[in-house]
């Protein structure tokens, strides 16, 4: 587990770094390179060498450098997240600005659309999640009678019945590193229930959210930039982050945009060669289903083509499922690709398999309590062990957000006391979301140039703009990809927040931006006609 | 057979043993959990009104309740509370863009050593013995652990000699030494530093141009009056000059100890002195990736660092239960370190701060070679042999470090003040027991 100073047999030569500034006010003129003054509140930096091409095997002198852009980790430089990217940032001067000068721009907020994160734009939580929750933060009131007259006698039920799964009733107290036994049982059953096929209680990681499990699994996996992962594209940028920060190579393959994203296992085949080919180890294949930033839901015989890729080709199916409960067409159904992987007969022997869920989408997108897991099958048992030695390190996920996956995994039946306003409030949330979608998907395709799919599931659009040349040229001036430069004119005219689809990769030449279907309903007619009015100025300024 | 009971002793989780949690914080947090309560005539029967008021400060500085993604490095206005408390400690001003509200201390701590390490060659100063998170990191990471020994005869001292030995000889392997780890007060070894001590840290780091990383998840864990805690930012500010403003330094604290002990909130911070906006920039982009800390954890924090005060409401109650987890604190750390010590074969220095002690046991040559024969390390041996016979779980001295051929175990001071006197017995009788079977020169090894 620890290492300790290594006898290296090769020596380095302590050899004197390429002069590398990035010089920063009030912070220290480096004394290493102290001719250079800087008076301006602007970082200058002086770069022989920009940061994507530092050359990673450069040995740092002999001193040993402070923390500085040119002395960090490279795969930190090169890991990039668009959906918090530089137009959020413009987002958040623009908004600094309307507070500071109210009325000095045609519109009076901001509208994040960047970010699935539908409590931050007025979805209300699931009442009976939440009061399950307070009462297990706090949990010396459930014996009060006072108590039963603020909450739902099922969900003080739910309460103790959580509580006496915990040692103590602590929840301020560290769990097993895989979370709580019983709240893992729970989410079993509810695998099981939901799929038809039983679920292990010791197959589960409850993680702060699904991000860390991914990370994980990343990590477990990648051993070199030799190692490569199958990606979508395009995809929901934790992957092609996750992936470089463990120093990895992100291997594509293109979902075909004008059959409504769908995926082609002869482009999974000849991605998977093409790399062989460039000596690259392929070790597993990511698939967002349903799909982000795309939100189609695959097929059920597509599932199984890629469940017989995966086994055939040896790789590890990780599957991104945590827009599961986000389903908006009658003619789309969710399948977990374990339920796919046993209906087809494929059990632990036959494919290694990790499903990952949240609760921070589906209809109770509970984003901020940062809940989730993976559901890991078809590994040996000392992989496991490896992959809880792992999670051990960061001792375990939240507790409340432990709790809010069994809930979420085990809502109210037909009949509990709440069931009826869990239901009322579960079925308004998404047919709203199926509404919103669908007008915005309408609204979309009805600008020029524009043409959009449709959103089957997940919380998106991504629709595609044919852009003008002479918009690709002023791009071009403007230092930008064509796509962002549309976003920030986008985000300046109206104060709509999108991500240019080159955050989550697109067939070249090709432009998107991804927007979400977020906004409450009553704000949806304002997005609609401040959009529809910037892109008809927009290409009235760049038609050709 | 006895059926015996397992007392777990080997991590650091109050609650866990007993510990109940401070009511105020529980009452806010469950109210913005669910905040249509606030609206409830009778929620004045069960929360008192400064819980009331409380919950809704914290929830009008989120954007949209527990259940939205904060900003990445955690929400603003808690992160000010941050940045007043940390002032008010040390009578300096500290900037909240300089704040990172993170899932824990862990994660941050990672956080700042992937920014930091690039490769094998990239070493990081590490005491001995250490919170395994540091070797486990490194690790992971790729990077290499250049040990330091802290002195046990001179109470887990910081010995700045061996420090330049273990740099030199790093250095001399081509090792370029990239930051310094100190965790104070220390764990396994809970010894607070002294102004002088971290003074010296600091000249040290600044003349070798490393990054200090401060563990200070401890800071509010002090069972001694001569070396109350004392951040690394504020000795460093006093000093003044040019090191106060060059030298980079990552303080690191958590609501998971102290008196609050909610390990299970993931809630913690770093604060950053002297780190480049660009390079916050990159860790902030990194953490954008994994959305944001929990947002009830983050409230924790700024509950911590904005406790009750004077004239509240539910001030009394709040200091009545904090003194009181405090003081019995202070009394399990010295009756855990008399009880040790009452055993012959066994020193122990005085736990003057943490939630930990860390007993030398001295095993006899007969012991060490049944723990040979047993395809053990001799302190894990003796570890599990302590578990079969009293049900008391510790954690051997060679997960954290030790010297060559000294030995000790990690045990918590967390379990119940009334409980403690049996455990301490308890232990003391396996020990003797233990001694006498192998220091019996005539006897047999009994299986």
């Amino acid at each position: 587990m620890r290492r300790f100073v290594a006898d290296l047999s090769r020596k380095l030569t302590p050899e004197r770094r390429k002069n590398l500034v990035t010089c920063v006010l009030q912070h220290r003129t480096c004394s290493l390179f102290s001719s250079f003054q800087s008076q301006s509140s602007v970082v200058i930096p002086i770069r022989f060498l920009n940061t994507a091409s530092v050359d990673p095997s450069m040995a740092s002198d002999y001193s040993g450098s402070p923390v500085t852009l040119d002395t960090i980790n490279i795969k930190v430089l090169n890991c990039e997240y668009a959906v918090r990217g530089e137009i959020v940032t413009l987002a958040q001067k623009l908004e600094q600005e309307l507070k500071e000068n109210p009325g000095s721009r045609s519109f009076d907020e901001i509208l994040y659309c960047n970010i699935g994160n539908p409590q931050s734009l007025g979805q209300q939580p699931i009442t009976f999640f939440r009061e399950v929750l307070a009462l297990c933060d706090h949990p010396t009131i459930l014996d009060r009678a006072e108590t039963q007259g603020l909450f739902s006698a099922d969900s003080i039920e739910r309460a103790f019945q959580i509580l006496d799964q915990i040692p103590g009733r602590a929840t301020g107290a560290y769990s097993h590193s895989q979370g709580i036994k019983g709240l893992r049982d729970t989410i079993a059953s509810g695998i099981e229930a939901r799929d038809g096929y039983p679920a292990d209680p010791n197959d589960i990681f409850l993680t702060d959210g699904a991000s860390p499990a991914v990370h994980m699994m990343m990590q477990l996996l990648i051993r070199s930039e030799k190692d490569g992962i199958l990606c979508p594209i395009p995809q929901y940028p934790l992957y092609s982050a996750s992936i470089t920060l463990h120093g990895g190579t992100l291997v594509p393959y293109y979902l075909d945009e004008a059959t409504g994203w769908g995926l082609e296992i002869s482009e999974l085949k000849n991605q998977l060669e093409a790399a062989k080919s460039k000596g690259i180890s392929i070790r597993a294949l990511v698939v967002i289903n349903p799909g982000n930033p795309t939100g189609q839901v695959l097929s059920e015989s597509n599932q199984k083509e890629i469940v017989e890729f995966c086994k055939k080709e040896k790789l590890v199916l990780l599957a991104d499922e945590v827009y599961q409960e986000n389903i908006y067409v009658p003619d789309k159904q969710f399948h977990s690709f374990k339920k796919v992987s046993r209906t087809m007969g494929y059990g632990e022997k036959d494919i290694s398999l990790v499903s990952f869920q949240s609760v921070s989408k589906g209809y109770h997108g509970e984003c901020g309590k940062r809940g989730g897991y993976m559901e890991v099958t078809g590994f040996s048992p000392d992989i496991r062990e490896q992959i809880y030695k792992v999670a051990s390190v960061n001792l375990c996920s939240n507790i409340s957000g432990q709790i809010l996956a069994s809930l979420v995994m085990s809502p109210p039946k037909v009949g509990d006391e709440s069931y009826e306003s869990y239901f009322a409030e579960k079925d308004a949330i998404l047919s709203s979301l199926a509404k919103r979608a669908k007008t915005l998907e309408a609204a979309l395709n009805s600008l020029e140039g524009v043409t959009c799919n449709r959103a089957e599931g997940a919380m998106y659009l991504f629709p595609r703009i044919e852009l003008p040349k002479k918009a690709i040229e002023a791009a071009k001036s403007a230092n930008k990809a064509p796509d962002a430069f549309y976003a920030a004119r986008l985000l300046d005219a109206t104060g709509i927040v999108v991500v240019p689809g080159s955050g989550f990769r697109q067939v070249p030449g090709t432009w998107h931006f991804r927007c979400t279907i977020l906004p409450q309903e009553d704000r949806i007619p304002a997005i609609v006609t401040r959009l529809t009015e910037f892109h008809k100025g927009f290409m009235d300024e760049f038609r050709d | 057979m006895i059926l015996l009971q397992i007392i777990f002793t080997n991590v650091g989780n109050p609650h866990a043993l007993g510990q109940k949690p401070l009511t105020f914080p529980r009452q806010v947090v469950a109210l913005c959990q669910a905040p249509f309560l606030l609206d409830d005539p009778n929620v004045e029967l069960v929360f008192p009104a400064d819980a009331i008021a409380r919950a809704k400060h914290y929830l009008s500085l989120t954007s949209g309740g527990l259940g939205a993604y904060s900003d990445a490095h955690g929400i603003p206005g808690i992160r000010k509370e941050v940045s007043e408390f940390i002032e008010r400690r040390d009578g300096y001003p500290s900037d909240p863009e300089h704040i990172f509200l993170t899932g824990g201390a862990s994660i941050g701590v990672m956080q700042i050593l992937n920014c930091i390490i690039r490769g094998e060659l990239d070493g990081i100063l590490v005491p001995v013995p250490q919170y395994p998170l540091y070797s486990a990191t490194i690790s992971l990471l790729g990077g290499s652990l250049v040990p330091y020994y802290l002195e046990e005869t001179a109470n887990w001292g910081l010995d700045i000699v061996n420090l330049r030995q273990s740099v030199a000889q790093a250095r001399s392997q081509g090792i370029t030494v990239r930051a310094m780890v100190i965790i104070n007060p220390g764990n396994p070894t809970g010894q607070c530093l002294s102004e002088a001590n971290l003074k010296e840290v600091l000249q040290f780091c600044y003349q070798n141009n490393l990054v200090l990383l401060g563990d200070e998840v401890y800071q509010q864990n002090i069972y001694q009056d001569e070396r109350p805690f004392i951040s690394a930012r504020k000795v460093l500010m006093d000093m003044g000059g040019n090191i106060s403003k060059e030298l980079q330094l990552v303080s690191f604290h958590t609501v998971s100890k102290g008196y609050w002990g909610e390990c299970g909130q993931r809630g913690g911070y770093f604060e950053m002195t002297n780190i480049p906006p660009k390079t916050a920039e990159e860790i902030y982009k990194v953490t954008c990736t994994s959305h944001s800390p929990n947002v009830p954890g983050q409230i924790f924090l700024g509950l911590m660092v904005n406790p009750p005060k004077p004239g509240d409401i539910s001030y009394e109650r709040f200091v009545r239960e904090s003194k009181g987890i405090l003081e019995s604190l202070r009394r399990r750390a010295q009756i855990v370190t008399d009880g040790f010590n009452s055993c012959r074969n066994v020193i122990c220095n005085f736990t003057e701060g943490a939630m930990y002690s860390f007993p030398q046991i001295r095993l006899p040559p007969k012991a060490i070679e049944a723990a040979k024969n047993a395809g053990k390390v001799p302190d894990v041996f003796y570890c599990l042999k302590l578990l079969e016979a009293t049900g008391i779980s510790t954690v051997p001295g060679s997960g954290f470090g030790q010297k060559e051929g000294v030995f000790h175990l990690r045990t918590t001071i967390l379990p119940a003040e009334e409980d403690m006197p049996a455990i301490m017995a308890s232990f003391k009788k396996f020990n003797d027991d233990f001694m006498k079977q192998y220091e019996d020169y005539g006897g047999y090894l009994r299986m």
